[in-house]
């Protein structure tokens, strides 16, 4: 009835990650930052970039004499640190989109669909409007972050029953909070007065003048959430069967819904709060990497992150170096990627392709 | 062995379903459970599967209590064939099958040449080798569940609960798909608890019936036992004729019009 018997194949072991593809693209991204260090108003070759470089990580001062102090401070103070926050929030962006697309189970939830940045822009918004500046520089970041932090665990409040973790009570919660808070945001502008310009630009994103403070904390947070999503992939695969299923194969639904999500949410808000808000990352990335390598989520985790660093770092580059005018980020990403996004959907649809 | 539940009470946020339910599956049989829509069917399979748990009462699966099981644990020794799922992410067929070998796997390593044999034999099994390759959202429904089932049957426990595993299968991978699970039993000593909609598919391959209503047990026992006309009347409020079929070998249900004469 049914087909006949054959010998078992082994066929299954392509399953698992080819760890060499994500080391030699961690080394392409790393060639790349190199690359467009040297990008800029003032031209310096990769020569001297690898070599201020080395001589600033080995603390090697006595190696930077033998270049202009200029040279130095717009690498390793000026350019580096804004290149490299870039990377990790493209990189933060991408796999917190990954998490909230699996995890919801909906291939259309990004990094903000929990409010997290109505959350942050309310209180940068706020910080900017009441002139906050007991933490200087860093109030603004700092409020954003409250906001973002503050707004999550109201969705998840407002989304809770007493025995499951609803995927669409989640959305709904996060759109109605999104809803209010984008109502509150009006309200600031309405009466900011002069701040409203630095309020929009704030909302715009940028990654204008970043300092290694900023770098060294997204890239620190990005790190640990990274470690912690890996370590769940397997559970998160788990969750495309269903609840109930995965259950049934070992996963505790509950812990493990609220870990990722936490964790995938305060990437976002961190990212948010350095850098404004930047949308189309967070969707397009793991919709593109997951046309290309699969759902595996252990192997789309570690390849989203790195092909969102990308993004934002080319994206980022084109507004700092290339333009002869800076344009926000955020509009950059959304006005590149949303028809670069149309183009491959539409694609994909007459391909019936993986997507 | 197997289930042993007693006094076991269960509400969703306010709607009561079990109160004091008590009842025993063996182990090495085939169950059938039959009962009317939102008698608490599912619900019975998640409690056993601990997927929720019960407000009062005792629940012992292989005479301990559930709750000092692991999930882990538990995912080697029950598995689900769930009733209604929805893949949204273009997993391959053959990555969904190896998904049941997970329990038996740790968080980073790969499948073993076992597991990739399992998989490979339940396939076969399943009528779904031909899918392999394929991505499991580009699949019809009954492909789907031929999928999902075989996931299951990788998983390669001694207990499983399939909810109407069958609903959207034709004749054919009904049958064929029953006959796998009730070989586990039979030549294996596995323990099947199966929520069936189609009674005479469920007289065909189970060794007890259960029959619920609202909760409450309302028969258990042989299939011809609990197979009568007056408990499919009280049960199903409909009227039936129910003939031993001396091929088959058991109980056979014939439905009657429910308002023949008003036409």
């Amino acid at each position: 009835m049914l087909e006949s018997p054959h010998e078992a194949q082994n066929t299954a072991t392509k399953i698992l990650p080819s760890i060499v593809i994500i080391i030699s693209l961690m080394g392409g991204l790393f060639i790349g930052i190199i690359a467009v260090t040297c990008l800029g108003h003032i031209e310096i070759t990769w020569a001297q970039v690898v070599k201020i470089i080395y001589a600033n990580i080995t603390f090697q001062k006595e190696l930077l004499t033998q270049f202009d102090e200029v040279l130095t401070v717009v690498v390793w103070d000026v350019r580096l640190p804004r290149i490299i926050t870039a990377c990790a929030v493209g990189g933060g962006l991408a796999i917190s989109g990954t998490i909230f697309q699996g995890l919801l189970s909906n291939p259309l939830a990004d990094p903000y669909t929990l409010g997290v940045s109505a959350g942050a822009a309310f209180g940068a918004s706020l910080a900017l409007l009441l002139n906050v500046g007991f933490m200087g520089s860093y109030s603004v970041p700092l409020f954003a972050f409250l906001g973002a932090g503050a707004t999550l665990m109201f969705v998840i409040y407002l989304s809770s029953s007493t025995s499951q973790v609803s995927s669409h009570n989640l959305i709904l919660s996060g759109i109605i909070v999104s809803a209010i808070l984008s109502a509150g945001i009006s309200f600031i502008k309405y009466i900011a007065d002069e701040q409203v310009s630095v309020i929009i630009f704030w909302l715009m994103g940028s990654f204008a003048s970043k300092t290694w403070t900023d770098a060294i904390l997204v890239t620190s947070i990005l790190s640990i959430s990274m470690l912690i999503c890996i370590f769940y992939a397997r559970d998160l695969n788990l969750m495309v069967l269903g609840h109930r299923t995965a259950a049934a194969l070992g996963t505790n639904i509950r812990t493990i819904t609220y870990i990722l999500l936490i964790t995938a949410s305060m990437i976002a808000a961190v990212c948010v709060s350095v850098s404004g808000i930047i949308g189309f990352i967070g969707l397009l990335v793991p919709h593109m990497m997951r046309s290309l390598v699969g759902p595996d989520n252990r192997v789309l985790l570690p390849i989203s992150m790195i092909a969102g660093a990308l993004l934002l770092l080319i994206g980022d580059t084109i507004t700092r170096a290339i333009l002869p005018h800076e344009i926000p980020i955020g509009v950059l990403t959304a006005l590149i990627g949303g028809p670069f996004f149309c183009y491959i959907f539409r694609k994909q649809q007459l391909e019936r392709g993986r997507f | 062995m197997g289930y042993v539940l007693n006094e076991i009470c269960f509400a969703y946020d306010q709607k009561q379903v079990f109160d004091k339910l008590a009842i025993t599956f063996k182990k090495g049989l085939f169950y059938g459970i039959l009962g009317p829509n939102g008698c608490g069917k599912t619900t019975l399979l998640d409690l056993l599967l601990n997927y929720h748990r019960p407000n009062k009462g005792t629940l012992l699966f292989n005479g301990k209590s559930i709750d000092t099981y692991s999930r882990q644990t538990l995912s080697q020794k029950i598995a689900l064939v769930p009733q209604d799922f929805e893949i949204r992410f273009p997993f391959l067929v053959e990555e969904i099958v190896m998904m049941g070998r997970y329990p038996h796997l740790p968080r980073f390593a790969r499948p073993r040449m076992v597991d990739i044999t399992k998989v490979n034999q339940v396939l076969d099994k399943t009528g779904t080798w031909q899918l392999k390759n394929r991505m499991v959202t580009e699949l019809s429904k009954g492909e789907k569940q031929r999928v999902v089932f075989a996931r299951a049957l990788a998983q390669d426990t001694d207990m499983l609960l399939l909810d109407e595993a069958t609903a959207n299968l034709d004749i054919e991978h009904s049958l064929h798909l029953l006959e796998l699970a009730k070989k586990g039993v039979t030549q294996s000593g596995k323990t099947v608890i199966a929520v069936f909609h189609d009674i005479n598919l469920a007289a065909l391959f189970c060794d007890e019936i259960v029959l619920m209503e609202k909760g409450k047990i309302f028969a258990m026992g042989q299939v011809n036992d609990v197979l009568t006309s007056e408990n499919i009347k009280s049960v199903f409020h409909v009227d039936a004729n129910i003939r031993y079929d001396t091929e088959i070998k058991t109980n056979h249900v014939m439905f009657k019009r429910m308002y023949e004469n008003d036409n």
